[in-house]
């Protein structure tokens, strides 16, 4: 219980071994990313709503800047003047 | 309070998204304005991409930049007048709109700053993992885990598979660059990238060993 790890190891399996359970396609990754953005800016649970997306952006590089992007873009238009 | 059992809201189109639609499907006049309308938010989206990534191309020009973003805001267009029946009015359609013009500047941009770089692809360029003189940095537990790893890499991947996974998860090559390169899409590119990982999950659960960055189980 007591084995540390480095943060380089831990960056280097997350990368290789990538996300537990299961997550949505890149295609369906897109498809969704509207949707769930607008979600996590509500009140609403995205995660309920769209299940594997998580996962999806922790195990997908491209796609998870793609998501941090519409968000900070969508944040950024609703923002009050 | 909102009531946890109650299901979402259906959402349909808000009347601003209804407008849109119903503008760039007319003709005419009408729909030449709406279209510009579109085109001048993707610029503006595009724009808003490139700002956020253009320290990581310090060799671009502000020229470079802009005539990226009129080709990524002019491709997203044609992209979302294409696909007007595939907005199901789950978000408002700006939302909907803007992820096409993200899209289209980050693959651009990724692609550009890989441009003049060689792409790794040789069996070699995964030594990055541990053997037996691995860095003292790295626990005995870790080395073991990471050994384990590169043998699976080695003797359970396919070549595919192997230069795939050590392209993206070990050398940072971004994934819509080798898709360039190989001649193929994110999503086929993705799946390998996946399929890889099960097979080396398998591997560590048969081997014993466990990736402890995950949630602590009772381990016995
Ligand atoms: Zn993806």
């Amino acid at each position: 219980m007591s084995e540390r790890r480095t943060p380089d190891d831990l960056e280097l399996l997350r990368n290789l071994l990538g996300p537990e359970g299961p997550e949505l396609s890149c295609e369906q990754c897109f498809a969704e990313l509207d949707r769930y953005v607008e979600l996590e800016l509500s009140e609403a649970d995205p995660d309920l709503a769209v299940p594997g997306m998580r996962a999806h952006l922790e195990g997908c590089g491209a796609c998870a800047e793609d998501h941090r992007s519409l968000r900070a873009l969508v944040e950024a238009e609703t923002a009050p003047e | 309070m909102s009531h946890p059992d109650q299901a979402p809201p259906v959402i349909g189109p808000d009347a601003e998204s209804r407008a849109w639609i119903r503008g760039l499907r007319a003709e005419g006049v009408r729909g030449e304005d709406a279209r510009r309308r579109l085109h001048d938010l993707l610029l503006r989206a595009a724009r808003f991409e490139i700002n956020r990534r253009r320290g990581s191309l310090p060799h671009l020009r502000g020229g470079d930049f802009d005539d990226l973003a009129h080709q990524a805001a002019d491709d997203a267009l044609l992209a979302i007048l294409g696909k007007l029946d595939g907005y199901r009015g789950e978000s408002r359609f700006t939302t909907w709109a803007y992820k096409f013009a993200l899209l289209e500047a980050a693959v651009r941009l990724r692609r550009r700053a890989w441009q003049s770089r060689e792409v790794p692809l040789e069996p070699e360029h995964w030594s990055v993992l541990p053997g037996p003189d691995a860095s003292p940095a790295t626990s005995a537990e870790g080395r073991e885990v990471l050994g384990s790893l590169a043998e699976a890499i080695e003797t359970e991947l396919s070549r595919h598979q192997r230069e795939v996974l050590v392209a993206i998860a070990l050398n940072g090559v971004p994934i819509d660059v080798l898709a360039d390169r190989l001649n193929t899409t994110r999503g086929a590119l993705y799946k390998t990238v996946h399929d890889a990982r099960r097979k080396l999950r398998t591997h560590l659960a048969d081997a014993g060993l466990r990736f402890a960055a995950e949630p602590e189980e009772a381990s016995r």
